[in-house]
């Protein structure tokens, strides 16, 4: 029967079946690539993807988190990390709701991410599949039913693009994409 | 023992459970005897030469009604076509463990009258991102077939299933008498589908959302209910991520005499909470929301909160806590000595805040929490809680490398103090084997044991060897143990003594254990009762796979991911049994030419491969 125990032959790897040790290089070139994961993950982003393990009797546990791993639900990971992530915030991301005029469903985006206008509408282009048409300094966007607007701090509903994108980021506190005669009414001159 | 089931969502402890399907002569033959024989014990003699045939089904029918368990309906179904027959048109509640172990066609061709569905969809390890999303596991099919076969359906327990909005509505529209909606650890839906389950159910008693990912809409859900007197008995929502309307709320609990069970999400602050108390005395089971409030109160009109709880003499249930500002918590201790279920387990409470309150709980049977109590908290609750059942600790900073507060020290102290214990999932950092030896001789009860030491591979801190003298008392002297779940440093000793020992063992979960195949083969040599299996990162191959395949037909599942398992061995099994499902699920960019399987997830099926499945999973 011990001709099964054949460590070798058992070894985990992630390299093809005959390559030799592929691992090491691998796993720092997964740990680089955070957000280009293979794996649906949690909004926890320090999660690394790791596909499979070693047989590490010799190595101990590395930094890197494992996928899953402890098998603790992200659900009950993230909501006892409230109270953290609040003090936190600063610095973690400014996330604001999108909606849209028609959708049933809402979308949280973080603006951070972003480094301009042109991204930020390219990604709510096709995050709600639509498209805004091209923006005019004085008449606002034409070329679709779609207009991209935000809440500001006072309450007021903005045309997007219309103040420096530093501002924006600062004062946005919500996006909505509206359609239709309302979005006419603010995309000119207002 | 007033068990508030719903609250155990992430235990499994469903009953014995014999496939959902005909005759066992419809699956490929076993050698293992059909263990649902076994629970058939002296017949009843019919005498079936003296009575004319429709006579007997009146009287087959008129008994068979009093049958409850599935067990026992499963095995009377297999006695003759008729009582077959009689069996499928008295079953009024139906469990299906595996969503695509059967068609809903197949559900409503056999059984007519069905009442109350329990499903269960995705496999437990995908709650830990080991699977991509969209998998599968959808309630549509469910929903729109029954939808026509079953008017009368009351009620729907789902696990783990996508449900959408769209399903949510259709059920709403379709069943008049519907009362009870039940989902754990579901996803797809939002709170504009709850809003038309609570305005189109009329009847509803239970509306339970439970560990589940619930869109936030923007809908007014609560005030979408009727505006008159409801029938609600259980109002669970504390996983909804999402602003309430609390002045509907309020007036929805003031027109729910029955109400009993009340689980409030975060948004619901302490003020709000004590309002809703003083209302609505004569809740079991209690939710508090966030137990703080946003801005500062003004201390002088602060409302008296223990007075609120200790108008509530009934609550044995609590939970929630969800951003606890400790400073109140002392308002609970009316209610302590009457809690047969606490679950501090969103609460970060050091041992000192918790101590003067776990002192007063002398009839607690289940408690969760978070590692924050340390060792010494452990110790105030095996000195008081003499009643524990079930015990769940859960870690504060679930990584490998953070700091464990809690250790053998905690485990040895509950093993010592809390004899009747029966369940307990335990994490921690560092873990004996003399502990573990300590729990399978004090708490004879056992029958679930899931012990998460985070670090992986890690040994008995004090002497350095593997933890198999540990698991393998466990087997050996814990004579009931259904559930087991193993971690540490473990050789393929520890599964010699499971494949010995764990004969009524139903379910287990390996990760990062064995040294080789050998492991695996003890237990599918062995535990005769086996019908999950879940195994990740360890090293099993093809041979170990291939020694189990006299029993997967008598199993509900088995998945190994990161495993050593070759394409081609997967397709051996699969072409030899056809009515079992090989799922291979890779990542989204697979590698075509790789032999390599990822994930394998493998159950039986009487209605062949599922049709939904998504790109990344290679049916066999």
């Amino acid at each position: 029967m011990d001709e099964f125990v054949n460590l070798k032959e058992t070894e985990l790897r992630l390299g093809l079946p005959g390559t030799d040790n592929v691992c090491e290089e691998k796993e720092s070139i997964i740990s680089c690539c955070n957000n280009n994961n293979k794996r649906a993950l949690s909004s926890d982003n320090e999660k690394e993807n790791e596909s499979s393990s070693r047989k590490t009797e010799t190595s101990p546990p590395r930094k890197a988190q494992i996928v899953g791993w402890p098998p603790v639900r992200s659900y009950r990971k993230n909501n006892i990390q409230t109270k953290k992530n609040e003090s936190e915030h600063e610095g973690q991301g400014i996330y604001v709701k999108v909606s849209m005029d028609g959708a049933p469903y809402l979308r949280k985006i973080d603006l951070s991410c972003y480094k301009g206008y042109s991204e930020l509408l390219k990604a709510l282009e096709v995050m709600f599949k639509f498209s805004v048409g091209e923006y005019f300094e004085r008449d606002g966007y034409k070329g679709s039913d779609f207009v991209p607007t935000y809440e500001d701090k006072d309450g007021d509903w903005m045309l997007i693009g219309d103040v420096p994108w530093e501002m924006f980021i600062c004062t946005c506190k919500r996006l909505r994409i509206m359609k239709g005669s309302e979005a006419k009414c603010l995309s000119c001159g207002v | 023992m007033t068990q508030d089931r719903s609250e155990m969502s992430e235990d499994d402890d469903d009953q014995q459970s014999s496939p959902l399907d005909l005759p066992s002569t419809a699956i490929a033959s076993s050698s293992t005897p059909n263990k649902s024989r076994n629970c058939i014990s002296s017949s009843v003699t019919l005498k079936s030469q003296t009575f004319p045939d429709h006579v007997l089904e009146n009287v087959l029918e008129n008994v068979l009604q009093f049958l409850d368990s599935r067990c026992d309906r499963n095995a009377a179904s297999l006695v003759c076509k008729s009582w077959w027959r009689v069996e499928a048109l008295t079953r009024s509640e139906v469990f299906i463990g595996n969503c695509y172990a059967l068609s809903p066609a197949r559900l409503t061709q056999r059984f007519k009258r069905v009442r109350s569905l329990v499903l269960k969809g995705k496999p437990r390890f995908a709650d830990f991102n080991l699977m991509p999303p969209d998998w599968g596991a959808n309630f549509a099919p469910w929903v729109s077939t029954m939808a026509k076969a079953y008017p009368w359906l009351e009620k729907v327990d789902l696990k783990r299933m996508f449900v959408t909005d769209d399903d949510l509505a259709l059920l709403a529209d379709s069943f008049p008498g519907f009362k009870e909606l039940i989902l754990v650890c579901c996803e797809g839906f939002g709170t504009s589908g709850i809003a038309i389950v609570t305005n189109k159910c009329r009847k509803l008693k239970v509306l339970d959302l439970i560990e589940s990912e619930v869109t936030d809409d923007e809908v007014d859900w609560i005030s979408c209910f009727p505006e008159d007197v409801t029938c609600l008995e259980s109002l669970a929502f504390d996983c909804v991520e999402a602003p309430i309307n609390f002045k509907a709320l309020e007036g929805l609990v003031a027109r729910s005499p029955f109400l009993k069970k009340l689980r409030l999400n975060r948004f619901v602050s302490l003020v709000e909470l004590h309002r809703l108390l003083l209302g609505a005395p004569q809740l079991t089971s209690l939710g508090t929301g966030s137990f703080s409030h946003d801005e500062e109160p003004r201390s002088e009109q602060e409302p008296d909160y223990a007075a609120a709880f200790r108008a509530c003499k009934s609550v044995v249930c609590l939970s929630g806590f969800r951003e606890l500002m400790p400073e109140y918590l002392p308002a609970i201790f009316p209610v302590c000595a009457n809690l047969t279920s606490l679950n501090f387990s969103y609460a970060n409470i050091s041992p000192d805040m918790f101590k003067p309150i776990i002192l007063n709980c002398h009839k607690l049977q289940v408690f969760w929490a978070l590692d924050s109590i340390c060792d010494e908290g452990l110790q105030a609750v095996a000195a008081t809680c003499k009643e524990l059942r079930e015990l769940r600790i859960f870690p504060f900073d679930p990584r490998e490398d953070s700091e464990g507060p809690v250790s053998e020290l905690g485990l040895q102290a509950i093993s010592e103090g809390c004899r009747k214990l029966e369940s307990i999932l335990y994490f921690c950092q560092r873990m004996t084997n003399a502990a573990v030896i300590a729990m399978s001789e004090n708490c004879p009860e056992l029958t679930v044991f899931r012990l998460c030491i985070m670090g992986r591979h890690r040994p008995d801190h004090v002497t350095g060897k593997p933890m198999d003298e540990g698991f393998g008392a466990i087997v050996k002297n814990c004579k009931k143990l259904t559930r087991l779940a193993v971690s540490g440093l473990l050789t393929d000793q520890a599964f010699r003594y499971m494949g010995e020992y764990g004969k009524l063992v139903r379910t287990l979960s390996v990760a990062f254990a064995g040294d080789s195949d050998m492991a695996l083969r003890h237990v599918l040599e062995g535990c005769p009762r086996l019908q999950k299996l879940e195994i990740r990162d360890s090293p099993f191959g093809d041979v170990a796979l291939r020694s189990g395949m006299h029993r997967y037909y008598n199993m509900r599942f088995v998945w190994m991911s990161a495993c050593s398992l070759s394409k081609g061995c997967c397709k051996d099994i699969a072409r030899v049994m056809p009515n079992l499902v090989v799922e291979v699920i890779g990542s989204d960019d697979d590698d075509d030419n790789r032999d390599y399987v990822e994930t394998l997830y493998m159950y039986r099926s009487l209605d062949g491969p599922r049709n939904d499945a998504p790109k990344f999973v290679t049916i066999l």
